[in-house]
Order: structure tokens, then sequence, then C-alpha cells
């Protein structure tokens, strides 16, 4: 415990991404009210002491939505993320391990998808697949797995010229045992970094996929969403806008930080 | 080697004096705990050669640096009279430093691609030395470079200055290392390890420059663990082990007849033809190796017409052919490139020869699918120079002897571990673990543990001492030797050191541009050479005096 508070102390970010876990986790715990129920004698309320983040305009409780809105965004940076971390690792493993043509095809793949800006190619993604929870997450996931499986493929060209590796035919290892137990193991290095990085992205490009509409449908409480419909009352309510939108940086920005740090961390050793 | 422009020296002592004098030099890393140097006293004259030799930690790079204040960061230097150039260098200053380094005394390094900036030509490199200390004019700096160049022995100064270090062979860099350290007319050269990177007779070359030098008045400072090199140059020699000198004296006197019992440890260590069929290593109870028994009914491994090539280029490897019997100890010495670890990896199966074949055991080992490749291949295992590469990082000492063992589990396979951990003199503690905690000895033996647990028929081991002290290199050897007098493991031993391959092998292969240009009986390769290379190459190695102490 003492420890934690320590680096709570030393790291806003840390912080943040605490709460982040606990409304994920137990939203109960920080906003007791339903994030659905509306009360229109009660809309566009400013924040009081009965509603901390005011009303929206169905009369329904901003903290109680942001709180619970942890719990869509999260979810769908995280199942993207591991999308594009899951295809990532294999695709980059299959282009640095095989034929070269093989590796050829699947770079210029690659490359052909980064040309594109993230939110433009998940756009492009759900024009084809339709809108929806799902459909986002596999959009968001499918403009990330360019980036990881970049960097495994150049991994894995080291690690399968390592005398390790070549040490390890000469023990008669097959090459799928091989591939398991000291490539892979060994060319996951930069991934938890990265992952924490991509996974702020994938909370933006959530939020703006379903800001478009694209994304979990009303009434369900999610950032990207709210904002949404806040926008039409942003003179009357800026509270509606001002605590999701916070939500969302706040959220992006202590995962970045985060990320750069572990990067910090682990670059020196890994040198 | 014409030395053309003979400027004046303006730094030197009065006439006689030495130019350096140290007395009780110690050098701490208080942040380390650790004491470097304790109290180490010598005298350099002009055009004299003093050599430093020791083994790794002994104190001897970090006196030669605390002589140009580059004793490292966070040192504590401390002397009763350390007196460089006339001058009193406990009382300098940062900037009295400066003007001593390159001007008064020039530094040569182990790795020359290192010490070189990759970013700058051989040329510019030299001529900032030439501008920082302001020795020739301008106008005059860009002939002085290429004058230097052709003094070190350069091919083509003018084409070789506008290359990059890392155009030029190992060699040459070096050359052009010892030239720009030489730019400023230094009063002494300080060279550390020059030539423990290089090939022998490149070295032989390296060596003759530093001599050339000496005899036109630069006194030398020389630090290397390697004793024939040091006999073949120094005039006078210290011994230093764990920061103290324990002998000094003329090189003559101290190689052929070593006072104290450290100098005839090591100089018994260094494996040569008088070598031969002894221990290398002291053993409590100073027992012989067992005999060992080549059975040559039969080769265990045999080589045809072996060629490799990469495209158009020459070939790596030429229309080679050996075999390799039980018990046997196979030699293969050559330079860099000359396809000797190209050679290696044919054998081991982990690159397809473009002609020619291998039979192990009388079946075919090359042109053969992987699949049926793989149930023989730990019948070949592999000791390589650098242990740790061959290490999977993630990985504990015990996994990593236990990952070959692939017929045994649990018990048995822990049991068995420990029996070839047992077997290479590590305790069964160390499974725990990882290779970068263990000092190089214990990680080759680790390596040699792990290859002995499939029980090979051949030993590929690829210079497998190279980047060992001495005495820990003595040790590896007699292990060797032992494992395979005990097994009747076939060897095929690559070394560019031929003291090694002389003192371990029956027969010796010479490669040169991938083709083997010499073979036969160890003794009569390299007693009697019929081929000019292998004449060369024998030629080129440093000996040591012969004396009691050098058998």
């Amino acid at each position: 415990m003492a420890a934690i508070t320590l680096t709570a102390r030393r790291s806003p970010p840390v912080i943040v991404l605490l709460l982040l876990v606990v409304a994920v986790a137990v939203p109960g715990l920080l906003s007791g009210t339903d994030p659905l129920a509306a009360d229109p004698l009660h809309a566009l309320e400013a924040p009081s002491a009965a509603h901390w983040f005011g009303t929206d305009h169905l009369g329904r409780d901003v903290l109680a939505r942001v709180v619970h809105g942890a719990r869509h965004s999260a979810s769908i940076g995280l199942a993207a993320v591991a999308l594009a971390v899951g295809a990532g690792v294999l695709l980059g493993l299959v282009a640095g391990l095989s034929h070269r043509w093989v590796d050829e095809a699947l770079t210029r793949c690659f490359d052909v998808l980064s040309t594109f800006p993230e939110l433009l190619l998940a756009l492009l993604v759900i024009a084809i697949t339709g809108p929806g929870t799902g459909n986002v997450i596999f959009a968001i996931g499918i403009a990330q797995i360019p980036t990881y499986a970049r960097v495994i493929r150049a991994q894995a060209f080291v690690v399968r010229r390592a005398g390790y590796v070549e040490q390890a035919v000469t023990f008669g290892l097959s090459r799928t045992a091989l591939t398991l137990r000291h490539v892979l193991p060994n060319v996951l290095g930069p991934i938890p970094v990265m992952a924490t990085l991509g996974l702020g992205q994938a909370v933006i490009a959530a939020s703006g996929l379903s800001f478009l509409g694209m994304g979990p449908q009303p009434p369900a409480a999610e950032w990207g969403a709210m904002l949404s419909e806040a926008r039409n009352y942003l003179r009357v309510a800026w509270w509606q806008t001002l605590f999701p939108a916070a939500a969302i940086s706040l959220t992006v920005v202590s995962l970045t930080v985060a990320g750069r740090r572990l990067q910090r961390r682990f670059e020196g050793r890994n040198a | 080697m014409t030395e053309t422009d003979a400027a004046p020296r303006t730094i030197a002592g009065p006439a006689g004096a030495p130019l350096v004098s140290v007395a009780n030099l110690r050098v701490g890393f208080p942040a380390a705990g650790v004491e470097a140097v304790r109290g180490v006293s010598f005298t350099i004259s002009p055009g004299e050669c003093v050599a430093i030799v020791g083994e790794s930690g002994s104190g001897k790079s970090v006196t030669a640096r605390s002589l140009l204040g580059l004793a490292g960061p966070g040192a504590q230097v401390s002397a009763s009279r350390l007196e460089i150039g006339g001058g009193d260098a406990l009382a300098f200053g940062p900037e009295d430093w400066r003007r001593l380094r390159g001007r008064f005394a020039g530094l040569v390094l182990q790795d020359a691609l290192v010490s070189l900036d990759p970013l700058r030509t051989v040329g510019s490199e030299i001529a900032e030395v030439l501008s920082v200390h302001d020795v020739v004019p301008r106008a005059r700096r860009a002939a002085r470079v290429l004058e230097l160049l052709e003094a070190v022995g350069v091919p083509e100064p003018a084409v070789r200055a506008r290359q990059h270090p890392h155009q030029l062979s190992g060699g040459l860099r070096q050359r052009a290392l010892i030239a720009s350290a030489i730019a400023a007319e230094p009063a002494l050269i300080i060279a550390d390890e020059p030539t423990t990177a290089l090939d022998v007779t490149v070295q032989a070359q390296i060596l003759r420059l530093l001599a050339a030098r000496r005899a036109d008045g630069t006194a030398l400072l020389v630090i290397s663990h390697d004793l024939a090199v040091v006999a073949s140059i120094a005039d006078r020699v210290l011994v230093m082990k764990d920061g103290v000198v324990v002998e000094e004296g003329p090189v003559d006197r101290v190689l052929a007849a070593p006072a104290h019992a450290y100098t005839r440890e090591l100089l018994a260590a260094v494996p040569s033809a008088a070598s031969r069929g002894s221990r290398l290593s002291r053993t409590p109870d100073g027992r012989l190796p067992p005999e060992r028994v080549v059975d040559h009914s039969k080769p265990v491994l045999s080589a045809s017409g072996l060629s490799v090539s990469y495209g158009d280029r020459r070939k790596a490897v030429d229309e080679v052919s050996f075999s390799l019997h039980r018990g046997e100890t196979l030699g293969l010495v050559g330079e860099s490139g000359s396809g000797k670890t190209t050679l290696a990896r044919l054998v081991l199966g982990l690159l397809a020869p473009s002609a020619g074949e291998i039979l192990l055991h009388g079946r075919r080992w090359t042109g053969i699918p992987e699949r049926a490749r793989r149930p023989h291949r730990q019948l070949i295992q592999l000791i390589s120079q650098n242990p740790l590469d061959s290490f999977d990082p993630r990985h504990t000492v015990g996994r990593l002897v236990a990952e070959p063992l692939r017929d045994l589990s649990g018990q048995a396979r822990a049991a068995r571990v420990i029996e070839l951990l047992d077997r290479v003199g590590l305790a069964p503690e160390v499974r725990g673990r990882h290779p970068r905690e263990l000092s190089g000895g214990q990680r080759q033996r680790v390596a040699i543990a792990r290859a002995l647990g499939p029980r090979p028929d051949v030993l590929v081991c690829d210079e497998p001492v190279s980047a060992l002290d001495v005495s820990i290199q003595a040790q590896v050897l007699d292990l060797l030797a032992e494992i395979q007098a005990e097994d009747g493991t076939a060897l095929l031993f690559i070394s560019h050191d031929l003291g090694v391959v002389h003192h371990l092998s029956d027969r010796v292969l010479v490669m040169k541009d991938g083709v083997v240009v010499e073979e036969g009986d160890v003794d009569e390769v390299f007693f009697m050479p019929s081929h000019p290379y292998t004449k060369e190459l024998v030629a080129a190695v440093p000996r040591l005096p012969a004396g009691d102490g050098a058998r």
C-alpha cells in the first residue's frame, strides 16, 4: 500500500490510470447512479452537490455516464490493441522468418496500410463493415497492425541470425519449437511499451469514431458518443461536454506519459 | 617506411632524464569500492619500450591511462611521484592534460573501428590532431597527413585519406590510428593491446611499425596480455597482477628466467608446440592428461570437394576436402575472411554447400532435407568464440544446459545437468544464475557443458579461447583435451592462434581465401611449411625466448 501511495504521489498519470481501472472494474464505487436513468425534469442542470458533473439534455447524471463510459472506451481500446498486437506479432513473425517473397508481399501490405492515417483507415473499414462496437474494434485493430508487424519483423530479422538461435538448430529443434522457444520471446521486448502508447491512440480513435456515430449506439454511455450528443448544448451546458472530453484527454495523456516512462526505463536495459 | 618530416620535439625532459617517472601510483574507484592500481612505480626513458603484461583486471590499462589523465570517471589517482615530460602531473589541471594528450603522448587503442569516428574520413581524423596542437601550418596539413599515412605503411595514402574507417581493413585501420597517434610527433606512444584484434601477419606488420618508431627515438609503453608480443618488442617488462607489479626487469631475463611464481604460471599457460600433450594449467595433484587414442579405421566425418559461392563473387569455400577420425583433433587455421567459419557452418549443417558433400558416419549429411538431418544433429555440436551470443539471453544456466537433453525429462534431466556442470568444473549452484553474471571462463565452461549434453561425436570449436585470458585459456584447453581423451570425441578446432592449434591438434588445415593451401601433420606443417602462405604465417608468429620458464 505504501508503495502505491508513493508511486501515486510521484506521478499523477498513475492516479488517473488507477481511477480508470476502478471505473472499469467497479463503476459503482465512483458513482451509484444509473447512467441510463433519464429525468427530463432535471435536464441540463449545472454541477451541484447532487450531480457533481451536472446533468445532460435528458437529465442523466454526467458523472455516472463518464464513469460507466470508461468501460466502453477502455474495452474498445484494449480489444483493438489486443487484436493489433496479436495479428501484428503473427504477421511480423511470418514476414521476418519466411521466404523472401512472402516477406516482400506482407511488407508491401504494411506499407500500403500505413500510408493511411489511422482514423481514416478505420473509417474506411467501417464504411465496409457498418457501425457498431465490434466493428469499431476491428477497424482500429486493423489500422494499428502495421505498427506492430513492422517492429516484430525487424526484431525477427535480428533474432533469427542470433548465435543462440543457430545454436538451438544444432540441438535438432524443429522450426516450430525454435520459433516458439527462442524467437518469439526474444522479439516481444518492445511490445509492452508500444502497446501502452497504442492504447492511448486507440482510445482517441474509438472516441472519434463514436463521435461520428460509428461506435456504440445511443443511449450507451461512451465518451465519444456523449460528446457528439453534447455538442448541441455547448452554449447552455458546458459541463456536458467538458467532463467526457476531460476523461478522454486525461486517459490518453496518462497512457502516453506512462508509455514513455516505460520506454525510458526499458531502453537503457535492452541496449 | 621513410620519415620525411622530423619536426623538433618541443616537450622532452633534460637529456638522459626519463620521460615518465612514476612512483607508488594508486588508482581507486571509490564509487565501485575498487582499488585498481595499488602502488606501481616505473620509469620510461626516451627511445625505450616498456611493456606491462597482465590479465583482465590486473590494472594494466588503468595504469597506462593514468599517464594521460584518462583513468576514468570517478577515479582517484594518487602517487608519491608522477612526472610526465618533466612536469609534475599531480598538479595538472584539465587544460594541462589536454595539451599533453596527442602532443606529448599518443594513444593507440585495441579496436580502431571503435576508436576512429565513423562519420569522418581517416584523413580528417589525422588532420584534427595536427590542427589541435598546431603542429604544422594549415597549408601544409593535407600534405602532412599523406606523409604520416605513408610513414605507417598505408598504400595509396591519397585514396585512403578520403575513405571512412569502415572502408578499411582491420590492419589499415590500426595503421591509421597509429598515424593519428604519431601525428603530433609525440615523445611517447601508449599502445593498449594494439594488435589483439588483428591477424597474425598484420600483427607482425604493426609490431614492425611500432619498432620503427622506437628506432626513431620515440618511447613506447605497450600494454598486452600476450607475452610473445611483449617479447618481440619490449626492452623492459612489468608483470601486473591485482593492481601490483609482481615482477619487473629486462624482457629477456623475465621471460626466460622468471623469478615470480605468477610469471612462471603465465608462461607455462602459453600453448605452443612445446606444450603438446601436457597440461597448461596447474592442478592440485599435478596429474597428467589421460592418454588419447585416435581410431584411424574409419572417419566419423568426411568432406569432399566442398564449395560455397555467393552469387558470382569469389567462392567463400573452394573445393575443400578432409576427414576427421574418432578421438582426433583437426586444426583449422587461417586469417579473417579465409572461410574458416563458413566451413564450420557447413560441417554443422547450418549452410548448404553449392558443391561437394559431407558424410557423417558414412551417411549423407548434406544435400538431404532438414527433417532427415534433424534426428542426427545432436552428433555434431558447436562451441563458439563468444558464448554469451550463443545463450538465449532470458535463460538461466540450468535451462541452457538442459535444452539439448531432449530425450531426458524431470529428475533424470536435472541430474544430467548437474553431472555435466560437474564435468566442466562448475558447482551445481550456477544453474540458477544468468550467464551474464558469470566470468568469461565460466561462460565458456557452460557452453562446453551444454555441447557435451547430447554426447556428440564431433565438436566444432570456433575460436573457443580467443576471448579469454591466457590462464583461463589454459584451463579451457586442458578441459577440452581431457574430455576428448575420455569420450573419444573428434574435434574440429578453428583458431587464428597457431600456438593454440599446435598445442591441441593432430593434423592441421591451412586456409587462405577459401582454399586449403596446405594440410598435414601439425608438426610437419608448422615446422617445415611448404606453401609460401604457411611460411609467412609461421614466420609472423611472435615467439617467446627459450628458457626454463617457457619450457
